[in-house]
């Protein structure tokens, strides 16, 4: 399976590469792009650069142009996608069907994959994907658990890439409008849930509240672990009793169940955190990289140390192993 | 701009020994009763030499490099008042926060925010578990971490050696920086893998 890394800046994809990823994927300054965070991403020249260093070193740069195109300016996506090929990028992460339509047409040898904002989750939505614009992966959603990834796999005509560490989404990607409501802004459209500039963090005393959009959406006693702002890890009151009504914060790892991952058709596995630091992708990149090494050379998995990376300080396996269903 | 009083904050300036990784309070009273102009000195020596080998560090904050952040090592009796401006930064550094109106502040004990600085420590990490607290424009924070995430801040390079010492210079500062946060507690697991770094 082929370890895809986050780089959120050319020392982040430097990083990356040097820890052992086989490929690094990216975006640029702007809102083409699903991590579109303040002093985060790539100018086209350093995308280039950073090209350069992955394939001096074997490793591949993936590109995402992951957000909706706004009507009326759709060429900053347009050209996104040049800018991209002529940084020489080994594929593209897009999900806009525009967008698909106008690259797969504009740049026919050009690999696509299929962003998970597409929240392409069955076959014959994949297939509609992998027919018409050619794309040669699909990044499933977080929502699937092992047996239907294998299903979903041996009834499409490409790849499929999951998530392995780090933000455990919930929702139906890509369609997601908790932070619009919050903020006027979204990941869908803007490249961001929860903008930075919507988000204010106050002591009270002890307790650190966290805002967004003006709302307060949780309250961290002393010593109790944060999480990120976001409003679905937020805290609701329901039938007058405070809790997590979408999701609790904590982080997917899959280590344990690489094995099953990899019986289960999966080509590659994606380590969310375009956003985090080096310390943070040196330490998971290492350690996936030991266990993909493990597992391939069938030597016993790596235990995880990569619990005080996690938010609020917890791991699971997510939907992956859900018994629910 | 946040009008700031100590007081309202919750992490007071005065607050020295709060925090896994603080420096022993005879460190810290000592260090009160020294004057802050070399301190400054040093300070803007530092960020001189920082931006002569990363030129372009500070235009990654783009429209935040105007804003004031007040960087506060809690377990030491002073705060430093950084101006990022791509041309002409400025360094200050002050007793208190006492009438200081700051953008974004940034809190944690100093073993914790020089490991920030060099790219020990993971942020959201040490975020989550509640040993780095910020404040006001959040924006303005994360641009400002971004861009030295990407500057590569090494020790050596910081302290100004020379190119083929730096990574000595650097791995002896770093090696040195462990032992004082396993001694006093400092967080660990944040930070990145021995051996990233030479």
């Amino acid at each position: 399976m082929e370890l895809v890394c986050p780089a959120g800046t050319p020392s982040a994809l430097r990083t990356a590469v040097d820890a052992g990823a086989d490929a690094v994927y990216c975006g640029f300054r702007d809102e083409t792009n699903a991590r579109n965070f303040p002093g985060l991403n790539f100018t086209p020249q350093e995308l280039a650069q950073g090209v350069a260093y992955a394939h001096d070193r074997g490793a591949k740069v993936l590109v995402a142009i992951n957000t909706f195109a706004r009507a009326g300016g759709t060429n900053l996506w347009h050209r996104a996608v040049a800018q991209a090929i002529e940084a020489r990028a080994d594929a593209l992460i897009l999900a806009d069907l525009g967008l698909l339509a106008w690259a797969s047409r504009a740049y026919p040898a050009q690999r696509l994959h299929l962003s998970v904002q597409a929240a392409a989750a069955t076959p014959p939505a994949i297939r509609f994907y992998a027919e018409r614009y050619g794309i040669k992966r699909v990044v499933l959603p977080r929502v699937l658990t092992v047996n239907e990834i294998a299903g979903i796999v041996a009834e499409i005509p490409c790849e499929a890439e999951v998530f392995a560490f780090g933000g455990l989404c919930v929702m139906t990607e890509g369609r997601c409008l908790l932070s619009s409501y919050a903020t006027g802004e979204s990941p869908n459209m803007n490249g961001v849930c929860s903008p930075a500039a919507h988000v204010d963090y106050r002591q009270e005393g002890t307790t650190l509240a966290a805002r967004l959009g003006g709302f307060t959406i949780d309250r961290y006693s002393a010593g109790q672990p944060a999480a990120y702002p976001t409003l679905c890890k937020g805290t609701f009151m329901v039938d007058g009793k405070a809790n997590h009504i979408f999701e609790e914060p904590t982080s997917l790892n899959v280590l344990e169940i690489l094995p099953a991952l990899k019986a289960a058709g999966v080509s590659a596995l994606k380590i969310e955190g375009r956003q985090r630091g080096k310390a943070y992708l040196a330490a998971v990149v290492r350690q996936f990289r030991s266990a993909l090494d493990a597992l391939e050379a069938g030597r016993t998995l790596p235990a995880s140390t990569l619990g005080a990376l996690t938010e609020g300080g917890r791991e699971t396996t997510g939907a992956y192993k859900k018994t629910w269903r | 701009m946040v009008d700031m009083a100590p007081s309202s904050s919750g992490v007071p300036n005065a607050a020295f020994g709060i925090g896994k990784g603080s420096l022993p309070w005879p460190i810290a009273t000592f260090m009160s009763t020294l004057p802050l102009a070399p301190l400054e000195i040093a300070g803007n020596q530092v960020l001189r030499t920082a931006l002569d080998c990363r030129p372009g560090m500070f235009s990654r904050l783009d429209v935040y490099s105007g804003k004031l952040f007040a960087i506060d090592p809690v377990d030491c009796p002073f705060v430093f008042l950084l101006e990022p401006r791509v041309e002409n930064p400025s360094l200050r550094v002050r007793t208190s926060l006492d009438g200081v109106s700051w953008d974004a502040r940034i809190s944690a004990v100093m073993l914790v925010l020089l490991g920030l600085l060099d790219g020990t420590y993971d942020g959201d990490a040490l975020f989550f578990t509640r040993d780095l607290v910020i404040e006001g424009d959040t924006a303005a924070v994360l641009a400002l971490r971004n861009a030295i995430e990407d500057a590569e801040l090494d020790p050596g390079l910081l302290l100004g050696a020379p190119n083929l010492a730096a990574p000595i210079v650097s791995g002896s500062i770093r090696r040195a920086a462990n032992v004082m946060r396993r001694l006093l507690g400092a967080p660990t697991s944040a930070q990145v893998p021995v051996g990233t770094f030479p």
